[in-house]
């Protein structure tokens, strides 16, 4: 067998997609390398495939006529006799073999083992070629997966972490990315004198190219909008960093405003995104400010917008993942539908807003659809004006919850809230004060718990203040499993956060360094459970 | 925290009501620890929240404790009584789930004679 083996060959063999076949004594790797160690390539069309396919048993190379470019190769490379590997009608290799290294010609008992190892060869290497293609497969595919996962990565990196808490402001975002991140973004950026900068955007474009524009942009923006203020000038002035850098085809829609919290006073500026909704009193007009996307040109101005934010009023930012969702007839979700959703929705925070348009989206394009796109809501609301019905101390000791609710109770006692309504809130109020009381105060007697309450015309709001650093996310707590409690294998206590987040409309929450508030509130006009 | 709950136990046919008197809150515990104890051997535990005000988080623990003892002991456990307010607070929590909720003491009787036992 030695001076057998010694004198194979390696080849490969091309037929449509390409195939390697390595069958020696050399080391397995080789086989995925063919072509730095001198294999044999054929042409789909050269004749001698369909000659060794068809040939029966070993083929003696000097022999053969064949006007074939491979033929050719194969003596220059002083191949004496071929076996070919046949497995289920299919060639899928050779065995080569040069001249014997007794200078004699193969003997038929050579060509017998030879085509037996051929034989039992054959299906083993078509075994091998397919599991290293299925092996190709998985590492594309691999390979895809982890380009989606970077360039997800860098964009929930850079989007904000929380949203801000501004006096008389309720600020909701949510960000969807679709299985091929797009190029979707948002920010907040603080500014001097309290005023708070505003982004949204997009990049043409997916995955991670889109994701590394996006992350550029968004730091020229951060450093631009520092030092410019003017909406308009701080998109000149991206525009003019991104132009000489970014990829041909690609471009950014971008939409950044400077909001005035004391005043609502909201100027803005707009690279090509689309243009800002404002619901008030079940009306919704659009913003309008015109520019070019960035990136496409230098030289560019951006025409900038002032608009007042009345009390009361919503704020809607949005990419077009939602407007150009398709239903499965392939009509687009579009503007008008987005408005309308948005005036139906009526007041309330931004986090309910952004679930009913969510909500609608899904009723518009089936349930099962994929996302085609991101899909990023950015919902800023400014509350009501209120007029202050009661702000107290009550100290941190058991059962003062009672006198807290007792005085919620006799202050909205001109409201004309539903009966049932006051009961929700009374609840609601004894859990929240019962929390700030032990869990932010530690029942600290110089420690009091502050109550304020607060009407307007659409609302009643009660915040409840403690000095703890609050308890994570009340509106994301779990619910108590009752089950797991009945049986014994969970504390049969920890009811309150899921009392107090039944009871009212909304629950929000915000703190510094030194309180943490739980604000409470009731819409008037809304539909009891 | 004091005692801010009254409970009187009465028993007949099978039914051992405990009239609630008060606020169940922290500080209910002793009392419905005892009425239970007090209760012992009936059928079916009738809870009547007839005079009670307030219901917190805590005394909704305490009641899911009393659920689960009277689960275990094979208690069945009714409550009549309560206003709405807190009707909805033992639907939004499924302790209706766990206890039949009738509008008083008599309505719960009959349910109960009227049913399998």
């Amino acid at each position: 067998m030695s001076t057998i083996t010694h004198s194979l060959r390696r080849v490969i063999f091309r037929s449509g997609a390409p195939r390697t076949v390595a069958v020696a004594d050399e080391a397995p790797a080789a086989a995925t390398q063919p072509q730095q160690r001198g294999g044999l390539e054929i042409a789909p069309n050269d004749p001698i495939i369909g000659y060794f396919q068809s040939a029966v048993g070993a083929v003696d190379i000097d022999g053969l006529e064949l006007d074939s470019p491979a033929l050719d190769e194969l003596r220059a490379a002083g191949v004496k006799l071929v076996v070919p590997l046949v497995t289920q009608g299919e060639l899928i290799g050779l065995l080569n073999l040069g001249p014997r290294l007794s200078e004699q010609d193969y003997s038929g008992e050579d060509r017998r083992l030879l085509e037996t190892l051929a034989a039992q060869a054959a299906p083993a290497v078509r075994v091998g070629q397919l599991v290293r293609e299925q092996q190709a497969e998985v590492r594309s595919r691999e390979r895809l997966d982890a380009e989606l996962a970077v360039a997800r990565l860098i964009q929930q990196n850079f989007l904000p972490r929380q949203v801000p808490q501004m006096q008389g402001w309720a600020v909701a975002a949510d960000y969807r990315p679709a299985r091929e991140v797009g190029g979707d973004f948002y920010d907040f950026i603080d500014l001097p004198d309290g005023r708070l900068g505003i982004v949204i955007g997009d990049v043409t474009d997916k995955g991670v190219p889109a994701a590394l524009v996006m992350a550029a942009t968004r730091s020229v923006l951060r450093a631009s909008a520092q030092r410019l203020i003017e909406p308009g000038a701080v998109l000149e002035r991206v525009n003019e960093h991104l132009c000489p850098d970014i990829p041909e085809n690609m471009f950014v829609t971008c939409l950044y405003g400077v909001l005035e919290p004391a005043s609502g006073r909201l100027v803005f500026a707009n690279a090509g995104h689309n243009l800002p909704l404002v619901a008030l009193g079940g009306a919704t007009s659009e913003l309008r400010a015109r520019g070019m996307p960035l990136g496409l040109m230098t030289g560019m101005s951006y025409e900038e917008t002032e608009a007042r934010l009345q009390p009361g009023a919503q704020l809607l930012l949005y990419s077009d993942g939602i407007t150009e969702a398709h239903d499965p007839g392939r009509e687009m979700f579009g503007g008008p539908r987005l408005a309308a959703a948005m005036a139906e929705a009526g007041g309330g925070d931004g986090g309910r807003l952004i679930r009913a348009l969510l909500e609608r989206l899904r009723a518009f394009t089936a349930a099962a659809a994929e996302q085609e796109d991101d899909i990023t809501l950015v919902a800023i609301r400014r509350l009501p004006a209120a007029v202050e019905l009661a702000d107290f101390r009550l100290e941190s000791a058991p059962g003062n919850e009672r006198e807290a609710i007792a005085r919620v109770e006799l202050a909205l006692a001109g409201e004309g809230l539903e009966p049932a309504q006051m009961e929700q809130l009374k609840t609601a109020v004894a859990e929240a004060t019962m929390n700030a009381m032990e869990h932010g105060n530690g029942f600290d007697p110089e420690r009091p718990v502050r109550l304020t309450v607060l009407a307007s015309a659409a609302e009643v709001r009660v915040c409840i203040s403690d000095h703890g650093l609050g308890q994570g996310d009340l509106r994301t707590a779990p619910p108590p499993d009752l089950d797991a409690k009945l049986a014994g294998q969970q504390t049969p206590r920890g009811w309150g956060l899921f009392l107090i987040r039944n009871m009212v409309d909304e629950l929000h929450e915000h703190g510094d360094d030194d309180t943490h508030t739980v604000e409470l509130v009731l819409h008037r006009d809304a539909r009891r459970h | 925290m004091a005692t801010t709950l009254e409970a009187r136990v009465r028993r007949g046919d099978g039914i051992a009501t405990v009239a609630l008197a008060g606020d169940v809150d922290g500080g209910a515990r002793e009392a419905l620890d005892a009425a239970y104890t007090e209760a012992a051997g009936a059928a079916t535990l009738l809870l009547d929240f007839g005079d009670v005000a307030y219901i917190n988080s805590t005394g909704i623990a305490l009641i899911v404790g009393l659920l689960g003892r009277a689960r275990a002991d094979g208690v069945a456990v009714a409550a009549c009584g309560l206003s709405d307010h807190y009707r909805q607070i033992f639907e939004i929590t499924r302790l209706s789930d766990f206890m039949s909720i009738h509008a008083d003491e008599r309505s719960a009787r009959a349910a109960t004679q009227g049913g399998a036992r």
